[in-house]
């Protein structure tokens, strides 16, 4: 691995973005109006968005950056400057990990905007220190990114691409907690919903907003032990995608 | 300059079901530029993937200065452009170029150096996108001067340029070759042939000819390298 690479990919990433004024407005934008729209709905009654704020702090990192990820990965194969890259001292982990402190690094900003909107303009609710929220909001960008990297090996096309999204990530919406507990579904789902990242996501995301507590980062011990759960799986699906990324195709 | 000679032994490469490259042995000689001509789809990108190390090998070896072609030691010294310009086009033609130099590690000073060498220095700033064909595969190339590489292996990159153009690029060629770097270079247009120290050609996946220009119209009697193709063609049929 080398430093320089790992940092000229992640600048290069950015640049891209910096171009692109329209994804760039959409990712820092979409999740404040999304989160409006939510507060607007409930009309102040409170409950609902308190509820649901949460959760979507975490939902909205990771399908935006698996998103994002999926189709300029696979833009990077279908350019033939993936071929390149790989043709020079270019490793596969610094491609990776480029990726992923590039949209990490967006994701904190995006996080940032987030839950600045939602706690002193709208009015959620947190029991736990805010700052918290963000942490967790790139952890879980940062597992959308490693997954999106993971997936775009099994894409040919962007718009294959944009298929794993209700493959991928809807089920993991579905079951993370946010319709109905995870502990009320149906045992087998349960066991489920135990093995997919994006639980333990909403999960910490949840107790941040709800508990506090003298521990540290002054969250519950849980907390840390979900990050660390959806750190995992980010890690597994880096080396997982490093795998897939061949130097020599047929 | 050192130079980097390649050296083919019965290669053999298997792309979609069909031998892609079938039985060819042959060397690239340092200082020169050795140019590889043969019809759409006889297996000139494939041969080239090889040497580069991105393609998968059915048999056969493939050495770049005496070592195993594709091996890490060699990644920053051959400059790969490949068919279609690999850039990105959503960044500007110096972005671009900057970014490899980086992945390169080579001074900050080569970037533009090798803009102006593909003569797009007025095109700086320009994003990627908005740049023609021809202005694109030079940024193309631009990016395989980086660092001045021992071996350029280069996939057809004067198609569809303008002949002024097209007539600089091969007069960059041949300084470089002059220089001692080995030039690797491949087209589909016979005319470009008259070019090149030396002459390979190809069909279906095998090697027809490996010979210099005046070499080969004299064996074979013809006129234009073209009809020296059609000539060996027909006795080997
Ligand atoms: N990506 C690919 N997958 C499968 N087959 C391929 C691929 N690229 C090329 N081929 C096949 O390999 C053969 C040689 O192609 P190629 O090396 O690209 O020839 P050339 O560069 O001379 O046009 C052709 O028969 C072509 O159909
Ligand atoms: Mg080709």
């Amino acid at each position: 691995m080398s430093a320089r690479i790992l940092f000229a990919v992640a600048g290069r990433v950015l640049t891209q973005l910096r171009h692109d004024h329209r994804t760039a407005a959409m990712l820092l934008v979409l999740p404040c109006l999304v989160l409006t729209l939510l507060w607007w709905m409930f009309d102040d009654r409170g409950f609902g968005f308190d509820n649901l704020g949460p959760p979507l702090l975490a939902l909205i990192p990771f399908i935006v950056m698996f998103l994002v990820t999926s189709v300029t990965t696979l833009r990077e194969r279908s350019s033939g400057t993936l071929e390149r890259l790989l043709a020079m001292p270019t490793g596969k982990l610094d491609l990776l990990g480029g990726y992923a402190i590039a949209f990490g690094l967006v994701a904190a900003v995006q996080s940032a905007l987030a839950v600045f909107l939602s706690v002193w303009v709208l009015g959620l609710d947190i029991a736990g220190p805010v700052w918290m929220l963000t942490v967790v909001a790139v952890a879980d960008a940062v597992l959308g990114t490693a997954l999106g990297l993971f997936v775009s090996a099994f894409a040919r096309t962007e718009f294959q691409a944009v298929q794993f999204m209700p493959a991928v990530v809807i089920p993991q919406i579905l079951l993370c907690g946010l319709f109905i507990e995870r502990a009320l579904m149906p045992p087998v789902l349960e066991a489920v919903s135990n093995v997919l990242p994006l639980s333990y996501a909403v999960d910490a995301m949840t107790t941040v907003a709800t508990t506090s507590s003298p521990g540290l980062g002054g969250v519950d011990g849980s907390v840390w032990g979900d990050l660390a759960v959806v750190a995992g799986f980010a890690v597994v699906s880096l080396a997982l995608g490093a795998a897939t990324l061949r130097r020599r195709t047929a | 300059m050192t130079g980097l000679a390649v050296e083919i032994r019965d290669l053999h490469v298997v792309r979609g079901g069909r031998r892609a490259v079938d039985g060819v042995t042959f060397t690239v000689p340092t200082g020169q530029v050795t140019g590889l001509l043969g019809p759409s789809g006889c297996g000139k990108t494939s041969l080239m993937r090889c040497i580069v190390g991105v393609q998968v090998v059915e048999g056969g070896t493939v050495s770049v200065g005496g070592i195993p072609a594709g091996a890490a030691e060699l990644r920053d010294r051959i400059g790969y452009v490949t068919q279609a310009p690999s850039v990105y086009d959503d960044l500007t033609v110096e972005e671009n170029v900057r970014f490899f130099a980086r992945v390169l590690g080579v001074p900050a000073s080569e970037v533009g150096r090798c803009i102006e060498a593909v003569d797009l220095a007025d095109h700086r700033t320009q994003v990627a996108s908005r740049l023609s064909g021809g202005q694109l595969s030079r940024v193309s190339l631009a990016v395989a001067l980086l660092g001045s590489p021992d071996l350029l292996v280069l996939d057809e990159p004067t198609v569809g340029l303008d002949p002024v153009l097209r007539r600089d690029l091969w007069g960059l060629f041949h300084r470089l070759a002059d220089a001692g770097t080995t030039v690797f270079v491949s087209s589909h247009v016979m005319d470009e042939a008259e070019r090149c120290d030396r002459l390979l050609l190809m069909r279906q996946g095998r090697l027809l000819a490996d010979a210099a220009p005046a070499d080969l119209l004299e064996s074979t009697g013809a006129r234009s390298v073209e009809h020296a193709f059609l000539t060996i063609v027909d006795t080997v049929s």
